[in-house]
């Protein structure tokens, strides 16, 4: 069946002209060569909650690097002339002029109540100094320094500000918090991390492969969602050792978290994987002899990258909250380690809070990063898939 | 210079399949145990010429995508022989063969997709996108890939100035030529196309078509041409099957088919089109009843309970696809006594 | 009062205020729908076939609005008319009009029910909504309705769920659903493009068996020249937002006047073509319609487009002879530039 003759009937030759004229500003020709990240990057952009709650992200990270900086008392110092202080207002002017300072306080003991008692005394003004010596640490575990932020001059800050009062055991808060931060930041961050490599590699396995293995993971899946937590928890925490010392322990509540995390990015990354193997783009690299690894490293894994940033975003919060209740509850991190479930944990009784209400401050900040975190995670997501 | 699967046999059809089938088990319940089959293709046979254009038509759920799948071992086919002659000139089963014996001629055979928007990847740009054939068969140099790939969009009517830009900066038509330049890269000797045009705006179609006619003309292709269009069909096609629920039921010419069609079904199927003339606004077959469900296909010919003509027999004996004419194959008992209507060459 | 229309619209303007900038979906639309005629709106993607059809039910979602023109409806009580556009979108009348006295048939079935309820429970209620019936009365009109749309054993099918019907059956329960309130204009938004060919010509003949019988009004918008050819008695031509002809069926197939619909209908596949026959297209795409040209919309893929007239001036929908009307300079002088 040889076929000579002319093909397209009608068609006298004439060869359709090239398609379509150069007419392009130079903003569509930005818009035409931009990835997808700069696409999804002015998607967010345009996202103010998310931009701001960014924002704040980042500064309670760097809140975290640069704690004890910020911090003006050692956190772990006690001293029972100084328990629970109230906060102590600072006074930015004086007679007119600019000069932050606070008020000399005055302890006492009330003869009734046997409870020490402070008072301002306002005729000592203790004047606040930036950049002042204090108590020597290791400035991003670089080399060694006394310098702070703030502090006073001459005398020792530990004895005279105390800008969110002071726990049962006289440790002041503030300094406290800014380095509880670095725990409870850190932690979530392991914990993700963690999750994030198990997540991906059996979501991936499960994903990628079907069939028992499958069936296999996702029962595993089911089964340990369907644990619930706080009790696996407390058995998890009652199974640790002891005499564990910080370290382990915050390596141990580590894997505790993220051994429920991580089915939710596993069933993540195996949903993007099963809708992606079915997309025509995969299809036809397959047709074209294209191999397996570069299809999954060139046409899969980046389709759901922005997915997985997105949804560790969203985990990140969850990770936190979970350490700060454990923590509360006295199963997480123990003193000396700070966090700010530790910090909660003085909070535990009603008496406590109605006298001294400023030991819930360590909420404040927790409630700010879970917030801001979910904000964030939520404007990824929109930004990553803006028709999902 | 054979390995296992291999035969050597002289013929000149490019590709001929040969009872194909393609069953889809249903699973039930927690055990996933197979309670029953969906017979998406149900033992088929066709051959298609070098240089000539088939088109699978049908509606939808007839098998027709099922079988262009097949063809490509993007499915493997339950049974059956799918034989393709390559370049060097063997014949080789492709449906038997294990995937990774495969690779040596897979680039042969290549596809064009439905949507525009799915089929490229939407994190590569145009270069990317087409250059990736060509570099999965060893075109390491990039001057050389980026010279095949300026002349492919050329040969596609698209301005090489493109090649830096991302899919999303084209319009459904244009995607659609990025799609074709991709599966010419390799110059493959069999276009499989899943209705390439169905997705894209009417004035948009014709270019496509057109841009189809013209590359086979210029570069020898044979097409595949997977439509429910039958208006398009008409246009594309040297020869024209028609599926229904897994079987193909008639298989012609393109003029012969759509002048004098031999199986109720392609009647209707021709009758159904809206024609854009009112003046034809005439008296339409309209088929009663839905089309048979594939896992519960009705005993005798599946056409039977919706067809005007049935008799006893297309109740209780399948109609084999037969040749009534020379290159006129039917499957209808009643083929060769019925007289139908068609649609006549106008304009 | 027999030639007065149904429904007019003038000059209708449905902007989309996006982020990237104004989408003017429908610019300056106008047309009327007789009653008891069938009027097909036809154009390709971005035309605004579908966002007419919203305005007029108000429907048009954010960032949406009607930013001008008007939709007057003549009602049946006081002989009066109402103009939609003018109506709270959220307000009591214009409720009573949606579903009531013009009702709208969508593209995709599946998604236009609640996969919760039974068909027959989604009809009563539209029923009890716009009529004061009892509930018996009710499902006994619902059981009417299916019967009428040809579905078979309708006692039984009514207490059936969305999924467990086909397409063209839930096709044919939404048209039963659109009926329930005898409604004076349906409005089906491109009824049969999900639909196989051959349920397609079902449903086409039920539309048109359903019209003879009550005599409704039909808006049928679709891409599908040969459905418009088959359906309609008027055709509207959109294309970016804008009417470019309208007309009788005959003429606008037999004597299109504008030059979009004279190449859109030689490009469109035939089935009577000469098999490989190559079809003459209409060159370029459709701009983004974030970039619409200026001046007539068409001019950039038009062969017969007068340089510095066409992309220059927006020409207006006008009269061409006593039954077409086009908006191309090739039939009238620009007139003074009315501001865009």
């Amino acid at each position: 069946m040889s076929k000579a003759k002319p093909r397209a009937a009608g068609g006298d030759s004439l060869r359709s002209e090239l398609e379509e004229p150069l007419l392009t500003t130079a903003a569509e020709e930005r818009v035409s060569v931009a990835t997808q990240w700069q696409l999804m990057w002015w998607r967010f952009r345009r996202h103010r909650l998310a931009m701001i709650s960014g924002a704040v992200i980042i500064a309670f990270y760097l809140v975290a690097a640069f704690a004890d900086f910020l911090a003006y008392a050692d956190p772990h110092k006690t001293e029972a002339f100084r328990s629970l202080i109230a906060p102590q207002p600072i006074h930015f002017f004086d007679e007119g002029r600019f000069s932050p300072h606070v008020f000399a306080l005055i302890g006492k003991r009330d003869p009734r109540t046997f409870k020490r008692v402070y008072e301002p005394d306002p005729t000592r003004k203790v004047p606040l100094r930036f950049f002042a010596e204090g108590y020597q640490y290791k400035f991003l575990g670089l080399f060694k320094t006394n310098r702070h932020f703030i502090g006073v001059e001459g005398g020792n800050a530990e004895e005279l500000i105390f800008l969110l009062g002071t726990d049962q055991l006289g440790r002041d808060l503030w300094s406290r918090m800014m380095v509880a931060c670095r725990l409870s930041l850190l932690i979530g961050l392991a914990g993700v991390t963690l999750s994030l490599v198990l997540g991906v590699l059996l979501g991936g396995i499960s994903g990628l492969y079907g069939g028992a293995i499958d069936t296999l993971i996702q029962r595993v899946i089911e089964i340990l969602r369907s644990i619930p937590t706080i009790p696996l928890w407390m058995g998890l925490a009652a199974a640790m050792p002891r005499d564990w010392g910080v370290v382990q322990v915050y390596f141990a509540i580590t894997v505790i978290l993220s051994l429920i995390g991580w089915t939710d990015l596993a069933r993540v990354v195996r949903g993007r994987f099963l809708a992606l193997r079915e997309e025509d783009f995969v299809l036809a690299a397959e047709l074209a002899g294209v191999g397996q690894m570069r299809i999954i490293l060139r046409h899969m894994a980046p389709s759901f990258l922005s997915h997985i940033i997105a949804a560790t975003t969203l985990a990140l919060p969850n990770m936190i909250i979970s350490e700060t209740a454990l923590s509360f509850l006295g199963l997480g991190l123990r003193p000396p380690a700070v966090s700010w479930g530790v910090l909660l944990q003085d909070a535990q009784n009603i008496q406590t809070v109605a006298l001294s209400p400023w030991l819930l401050s360590a909420a404040i900040p927790v409630v700010i990063v879970i917030l801001a975190f979910n904000f964030l995670g939520d404007g990824l997501r929109d930004a990553a898939d803006p028709y999902g | 210079m054979l390995y296992n699967g291999v035969i050597i046999r002289m013929v000149v059809p490019l590709l001929e399949v040969r009872n194909l089938q393609r069953f889809f088990p249903i699973r039930r319940g927690l055990l996933r145990r197979v309670v029953g089959q969906v017979r998406a293709v149900d033992d088929i046979s066709f051959q298609i010429n070098k240089g000539e254009t088939l088109s699978l038509v049908g509606e939808s759920g007839c098998g027709k995508t099922t079988t262009a799948r097949c063809i490509l071992r993007a499915l493997k086919p339950t049974a059956g022989e799918v034989l393709f002659q390559t370049a060097a000139g063997d014949v080789v089963d492709t449906a038997g063969l294990p995937k990774a014996a495969l690779a040596p001629f897979r680039h042969q055979m290549q596809m064009i997709f439905q949507d525009p928007f799915s089929s490229l990847n939407p994190r590569m740009t145009v270069f990317d996108i087409i250059a990736e054939p060509l570099l999965a068969s060893g075109v390491r140099s990039r001057g050389q890939r980026r010279q095949r790939v300026e002349r492919l969009l050329e040969l596609v009517r698209l301005r090489p100035e493109f090649m830096q830009r991302y899919p999303h900066a084209f319009s459904g038509g244009q995607r659609q030529r990025i799609g074709i330049a991709r599966a010419l890269a390799l110059n493959p000797s069999l276009i499989v196309a899943d209705e390439p045009v169905s997705a894209l705006d009417v004035s948009v179609q014709a270019q496509i078509l057109n841009l189809m006619l013209e590359l086979q003309d210029e570069l020898g292709l044979t097409y595949l041409f997977v439509a429910h269009d039958l208006s398009v069909v008409k246009h594309i096609s040297d020869r024209v099957a028609v599926m229904y629920v897994g079987k193909i039921v008639e298989i012609a010419e393109t003029d012969r088919l759509f002048k004098a069609p031999k199986h109720p079904y392609t009647e209707a199927l021709l009758s159904a089109v809206p024609k854009p003339d009112p003046r034809l606004r005439s008296e339409r077959i309209v088929l009663q009843g839905e089309v048979a469900d594939p896992a519960h296909p009705p005993g005798g010919c599946y056409f039977h309970p919706r067809c005007a003509h049935a008799i006893e027999r297309c109740r209780t004996e399948t109609p084999a696809l037969e040749e009534v004419q020379p290159g006129h194959q039917v499957a209808c008992h009643r083929a060769r006594e019925l007289t139908l209507k068609g649609v006549g060459a106008r304009r | 009062m027999i030639n007065a229309p149904l429904l007019s619209v003038n000059n209708l303007k449905t902007w989309f205020f996006t982020d990237e900038g104004t989408v003017k979906a429908v610019d300056g639309a106008s047309f009327e729908v007789g009653a008891g005629k069938t009027v097909g709106i036809v154009g390709e993607s971005g035309c605004g076939k579908s966002v007419t059809a919203l305005s007029i039910l108000r429907i048009v979602q954010e960032p949406g609005r009607i930013v001008g023109g008007e939709i007057q409806l003549r009602r049946a009580d006081e002989a009066g008319c109402v103009d939609l556009a003018k109506l709270d979108s959220e307000g009591k009348e214009i409720r009573a009009i949606r579903g009531g006295e013009i009702a709208l048939v969508f593209q995709e079935p599946m998604t236009s029910f609640s996969p919760h309820y039974t068909i027959g429970n989604q009809i009563v209620e539209t029923i009890q909504l716009h009529q004061d019936v009892g509930k018996e009365e009710a499902r006994n009109r619902t059981i009417e309705l299916l019967r009428m749309v040809g579905i078979p054993r309708p006692e039984r099918r009514i207490d059936e769920y969305p999924f467990e019907l086909s397409g063209g059956l839930r096709q044919r329960v939404m048209i039963a659903m659109a009926l329930s309130c005898n409604p004076k204009i349906l409005i089906a938004d491109e009824p049969t493009t999900a639909l196989d060919v051959t349920t397609q010509a079902q449903i086409l003949d039920l539309l048109r068996e359903i019209q003879e019988r009550t005599g409704m009004s039909v808006i049928i918008i679709t891409h599908d020249m040969g459905v418009i050819a088959e359906m309609a008695d008027d055709v509207i031509v959109m294309y970016l937002g804008r009417v470019v002809e309208s007309g009788p069926v005959d003429e606008i197939f037999h004597q299109p006047k504008h030059p979009y619909t004279q190449a859109l209908l030689r490009s469109i596949p035939s089935i009577f073509a000469e098999p490989r026959a190559k079809l003459p297209t209409i060159a370029g795409s459709i701009p983004h319609p974030h970039n619409r040209p200026v001046g007539c919309p068409f001019h950039p893929r038009c062969v017969e487009r007068i340089a510095g007239v066409c992309d220059v001036h927006a020409p207006q929908l006008r009269p061409v002879n006593e039954l077409q009307m086009a908006s191309c300079f090739l039939y009238h002088e620009p007139e003074e530039a009315p501001p865009s």
